[in-house]
């Protein structure tokens, strides 16, 4: 009866919500208020239960390659698609998706799960799966230290039941498997399961500790390692090779970005847990097919996404801590491409400025930058100022400065380096010239 | 590092680079050696990372926040050249404190558990661990450099002895502590504050004054040049605008 009544309030107040326009967390918040036991109760009916997702950079484009790799094998897959990874997100797409009993017909739940709310979420709900991508430094202004994000995924980790999926390339990461692995000596489980990169490609993707001369552990990047589960051996334009249990296998993708690809070893690794573990009931899929399912994701919005303005391309990269942004300037080449940089200070942006010094900006000197925008517009005309980085226009106003870089980019592919709230701003104004994908 | 067409060079210790950096104290550095290069000043950047010896030559020492975790190994070290610095500090060299190395320049850090990380006392201070972080927008009034601009993440309450004046009163945010309403700290010509985002590219008076009071130990005068500082001042104007 309970999920009843949760379920046809929530619904109810999603169906106001949407007549007003926006609000999609709305129904969540509700329904939590009103029974908050009912995220646990819709999840636990899952025959695969829950697999996590969190980290600092990746969740979202992740999160999506391991639902379509899942789907694409006939499994019927749950998740939070907008983005909204506070648990109300989660509750809110519960809400959306069950049925007037507050059931979830779905084989299993794939979350993205910010690090700070996963906190209250795993009170509620033990991930049967949980995938740790990296720890950053992002918006420390949320979360102080990076230390204290590391904590949040190490207790993620702890509440996991089955498989701890980890990045072994990332030093907070592995430690927290390394743990997890001692921990579970005594009641083996979780198990660890970890994806790599071949020592090659070591140096393409710096940790935080790199990024700032830190304390790098030599002993990470020395000699022969034990295999992972899925290994990145080698990366191209759109295409990937990974080593899986002693195979090497290329594929084409549609995902662009170091970052990306990498974490399309995440994905496989996670996918290939979830089918180990449910080999009774659901057939395990050939690495072959996996990767055929891979080749087809899409990025996620704004996370590389290419649109069309104007008969040519306009790509949206998503920058919201200095490693993302370091990896997204070495991930597209700048080279005949119209650039604008939209920088917010919004909450879920962060408001502190210092990580754009993290930056280094001087693969865009030649170029240079057509508009800068956002509401913290000047602070980024000031750091590529001190980068030798020449800018055209700077405007705050995010559609006064479309104009103008649709304006002064014409016959030239376009690229947008954006924050989150500048990401949603320029999509919103974007989607009034061209096609964009209602999310 | 250095350039034959400039008649003058300045040698800037970056202090702990590795370890103490994670506010973009990197643009400090980064805006400090544009500044000296745009008054026709070459500056020879030297790292002292822990463990490096003290370059003889100094101009100017400058220095930034850390993690908690990585402040012990500083501090031990901090302690093996404080007798050094404090000849420095008195001696009038141009020295910026941030954040970490602010409170380590102190007599003290008092840690939640009430143990003890002993400063080098440059700055008449001591900080204590508060429970809450005070993180948010900040602008200062300072005599000397008139408003400053920045922005502050840190749990330890700062408070000043009488050896040490305040860098500036503050306008909003919190600066120091949550009680007093001061801001930073100035003993003889080293400066310290809480201040990041980063200070320095915003906040061009205090490079400035790092970049004079070097130039007249140095040579015994400073002629600046005049320096375009437009987008410097509409960065300050929009970060004076925005919420806490």
């Amino acid at each position: 009866m309970r999920d009843f009544l949760s379920a046809v309030v929530g619904k109810a107040v999603r169906a106001l919500a949407r007549l007003r326009g926006g609000g999609s967390a709305l129904p969540g918040l509700v329904v939590e208020r009103l029974d908050p036991g009912f995220m646990a109760r819709a999840l636990s009916t899952l025959p695969l239960g829950v697999v996590a997702v969190s980290g600092t950079n990746g969740k979202t484009t992740t999160t999506k390659m391991v639902v379509e790799m899942l789907e694409a094998q006939g499994l019927k897959v749950f998740t939070n698609r907008t983005g909204s990874n506070f648990s109300r997100g989660v509750v809110a797409a519960i809400v959306g998706e069950c049925s007037m009993t507050g059931r979830l017909h779905a084989d299993v739940a794939v979350l993205e799960l910010d690090e700070a709310h996963a906190m209250y979420f795993i009170e509620r709900v033990k991930p049967r799966f949980t995938l740790l991508l990296n720890v950053l430094r992002d918006q420390l202004d949320r979360f102080g230290e990076i230390d204290t994000t590391a904590g949040y995924l190490q207790r993620i980790a702890d509440a996991t039941t089955d498989v701890v999926i980890v990045n072994r390339e990332d030093r907070h990461i592995a430690s927290i498997g390394e743990r997890t692995r001692q921990r579970a000596e005594q009641t083996g489980s979780p198990k660890v399961r970890e994806f790599g990169l071949v020592n090659d490609l070591l140096s393409t993707f710096p940790g935080d500790d790199d990024f700032y001369g830190g304390s790098s552990d030599a002993g990470l990047t020395a000699g022969e390692r034990h295999d992972a589960d899925v290994v990145l051996t080698a990366l191209g334009k759109q295409t990937a090779t990974f080593r899986i249990e002693g195979k090497v296998y290329e594929t084409p993708l549609q995902l662009e970005g170091l970052y990306n690809t990498y974490n399309a070893a995440a994905a496989l690794s996670t996918v290939r847990s979830v089918f180990e573990a449910a080999a009774d009931t659901y057939t395990t899929p050939t690495t072959q097919q996996l990767l055929e399912s891979l080749s087809q994701v899409r990025p996620a919005f704004g996370r590389g996404e290419r649109l069309e303005l104007d008969g040519e391309a306009l790509e949206l990269v998503l920058v919201k801590n200095p490693a993302g942004f370091k990896l997204g300037l070495a991930s597209f080449d700048a080279e005949g491409v119209g650039v604008m940089i939209a920088i917010n200070d919004q909450y879920a942006d962060g408001r502190d400025m210092s990580w754009l010094w993290d930056v280094e900006f001087a693969s865009l000197q030649e170029g240079g930058v057509a508009v800068v925008t956002g509401t913290r517009a000047w602070d980024m005309a000031l750091r590529l100022e001190h980068d030798e980085v020449a800018f055209g226009v700077v405007e705050e106003d995010l559609s006064r400065a479309l104009a103008v870089f649709r304006a002064n980019t014409q016959g030239q592919p376009r690229r947008i380096y954006c924050t989150y709230t500048a990401m949603l701003g320029l999509r919103k104004r974007l989607g009034d010239l061209t096609n964009v994908e209602e999310i | 590092m250095e350039s034959a067409t400039e008649p003058y060079s300045l040698t800037i210790v970056s202090l702990y680079p590795r370890d103490m950096n994670i506010y973009g104290d990197r643009g400090n550095l980064l805006s400090l050696v544009r500044r000296a290069r745009a008054h026709g000043i070459t500056a020879k950047v030297v790292e002292v990372n822990v463990g490096d010896p003290l370059p003889e030559e100094v101009d100017i020492i400058i220095g930034g926040g850390g993690q908690d975790s990585g402040q012990e190994r500083v501090a031990r070290d901090l302690a093996g050249r404080g007798a050094a610095l404090r000849e420095l500090a008195d001696d009038g060299l141009p020295m910026l404190l941030i954040c970490g190395l602010y409170q380590l320049f102190g007599h003290r850090f008092v840690t939640g558990s009430s143990s003890e990380i002993s400063g080098i006392g440059v700055f008449d201070l001591e900080t204590r661990a508060g429970s809450e972080r005070i993180i948010g927008n900040v602008v200062v009034d300072s005599e000397e450099f008139g408003e400053i601009v920045g922005y502050e993440n840190h749990s330890g309450n700062t408070v000043l002895g009488e050896g040490s004046a305040p860098l500036g009163t503050v306008l909003q945010g919190a600066g120091n502590n949550t009680m007093d309403g001061t801001e930073g700290a100035r003993t003889r010509n080293a400066i310290g504050s809480y201040l990041h985002g980063s200070l320095l590219p915003k906040n061009p008076a205090i490079s400035d004054f790092l970049i004079r009071v070097a130039m007249e130990r140095k040579y015994g005068a400073f002629s600046p040049r005049e320096i375009d500082d437009k987008t410097a001042l509409r960065a300050r104007a929009s970060a004076k605008k925005r919420p806490r």
